[in-house]
């Protein structure tokens, strides 16, 4: 370990040699945990409409199963996030700070473009490392938005875009029945089969699917939208009555207190301003 | 680069989920690409397909490879997307402020060689294979090609990406100089049209730009109105 004075920034190599030497002899190295995950995004007529499903995975095990995916970014800005989470959690509220810090500096509205441009810098600086795939949509005085912003750094604007695992499932609803200027029930509709294309046939994703609607007048958050995957009902109890089980022998040891200690912690002064 | 030690070591709990995943899935998104850029009395013509690959899945089908980095210049991106967006970006904002600092648009070599300085001292660490071109009113109508390492050597035609690998023949035997603006775009489209139903990473619709003093034109051709060549 170092001192604390040699403090860096950046990501720390140190532990590289230590961890080698920790699997070659048998302890695995702890599994990050990743958002499997379906996340989509389309254009319609009077704004964008974000989906995600509800499942993180810590390998093979489902880690959360109503987890949020979809952050807040500004009032006119949401993004949906696959990848690691720990990666997309920060670098979503890192991003919601900037955001609103400009929204501050510059007295008007953060422009949907302006957080693309912030994300893909910080994402190229990182060369990758940072795990986090983003759909991005948001609407602002120049219209309706989406973006996919890729962990590298780079970004692509699309009228319908899926991101995640379940990508390749969500992709085949939207390249099918997307078209231009939907209406907004027909637009929900769309993404909800969409992810749901994503829970049902992709491992990595699954439970509930939200959606968050923004138009100019605002967001509109719906967790859950649709309660996909819902637990079953136990049909009987499954329990023993007392007596049923016959008792054998029986022996009783007490806990005997061998010796009391009181140990009196110093107290602190009084703090006085 | 240390990033690659590093991650490999850490893969070796292969859980069946990750079996599962497809490969494409961490690949860095690619231009697979085929681009081009042709100069011609009076301007130059650019054109590029719009296939963006991420391994074997296309991540975006209707990309615009033709990127403005001034009103008079713009500049074709092959290779690694992140990397050819972030070095376009940069290089579009330094232009913009010498612009505001000289009093008149800046020269395409100017901008071309803005390029090559990044691409030449970061070359270990980028993968970027890009075609500049525009006009000024020094010399008129200019391209310049950038390719992996980050040489510059200026072309009347310069070709790029992974399809332009199956027209170098087709663009030496057909290409002739003095061409007008109508014959320019044709040939441009009729190379790039070629490249792209041979080459896996490219495909999707033909973009075309054509530069001149009066500004930029463009132009998408849909893959269904591209030229048809022999199908066998």
């Amino acid at each position: 370990m170092e001192d604390s004075g040699d403090i860096h920034t950046g990501f720390q190599f140190t532990n590289f040699a230590r961890n080698e030497k920790m699997v070659s002899r048998g302890f695995p190295m702890p599994v990050c945990r990743k958002t499997g995950t379906t996340i989509a995004g389309v254009v319609f007529k009077d704004g964008v409409v974000l989906g995600a499903d509800t499942r993180a995975t810590e390998g093979d095990i489902v880690a959360d199963k109503n987890c949020s995916k979809i952050h807040y970014l500004q009032p006119n800005m949401y993004c949906c996030g696959a990848g690691t989470a720990a990666d997309l959690e920060m670098t979503t509220q890192l991003m919601a700070g900037q955001l609103e810090l400009h929204r501050l500096n510059t007295g008007r509205q953060v422009p949907v473009i302006a957080a693309n441009s912030m994300f893909k810098q910080m994402l190229f600086r990182y060369q990758g490392h940072i795990g986090a795939a983003l759909v991005l949509g948001g609407v602002d005085k120049y219209g309706s938005h989406i973006y996919s912003i890729h962990p590298h750094g780079s970004t692509d604007r699309l009228p319908y875009t899926t991101m995640g695992s379940g990508s390749l499932a969500a992709m085949t609803v939207f390249e099918e029945r997307w078209h231009p200027d939907m209406e907004l029930d027909e637009a929900k509709q769309l993404v909800r089969d969409a992810i749901a294309g994503g829970v049902f046939n992709d491992l990595g994703s699954g439970s509930n699917i939200d959606l968050c609607i923004i138009t100019k007048d605002g967001a509109n958050m719906l967790r859950p939208y649709d309660v996909a995957n819902v637990k079953g009902q136990r049909v009987g109890k499954y329990e023993y009555k007392r007596g049923v089980t016959e008792v054998l022998t029986k022996k009783v040891r007490p806990i005997e207190i061998v010796s009391e200690t009181v140990r009196p912690i110093p107290g602190e002064d009084m703090d006085t301003a | 680069m240390a990033a690659a030690v590093l991650s490999s070591q850490s893969v070796n709990q292969a859980s069946h989920i990750d079996a599962l995943k497809p490969s494409w899935l961490s690949n860095e998104v690619l231009t697979g690409t085929s681009i081009m850029a042709v100069e011609f009395d009076g301007g130059v013509v650019v054109g590029a397909d719009s296939r963006t690959s991420m391994g074997t899945y296309v991540s975006n089908r209707v990309t615009d490879k033709l990127t403005r980095v001034t009103d008079r210049i713009y500049c074709c991106r092959s290779g690694s997307a992140a990397d050819t967006q972030a070095i376009a970006d940069i290089v579009a904002a330094q232009m913009e402020l010498l612009e505001v600092t000289m009093g008149e648009p800046p020269r395409v070599r100017v901008a071309a060689n803005t390029f090559k300085e990044i691409c030449y001292n970061y070359r270990d660490s980028l993968m970027a294979g890009i075609i500049v071109a525009g006009w000024d009113k020094a010399i008129g109508g200019q391209v310049y090609t950038i390719p992996l390492g980050g040489m510059i050597v200026r072309q009347p035609v310069a070709i790029g990406g992974s399809g332009s690998t199956y027209v170098w023949g087709h663009i030496d035997a057909t290409y002739k100089p003095n061409m007008n603006k109508q014959e320019t775009v044709d040939f441009v489209k009729n190379t790039l049209t070629l490249a792209l139903t041979r080459d896996g990473s490219s495909g999707g619709v033909v973009r075309v730009a054509v530069i001149t003093k009066d500004g930029v034109e463009r132009q998408t051709f849909l893959h269904n109105d591209l030229p048809q060549f022999y199908q066998g």
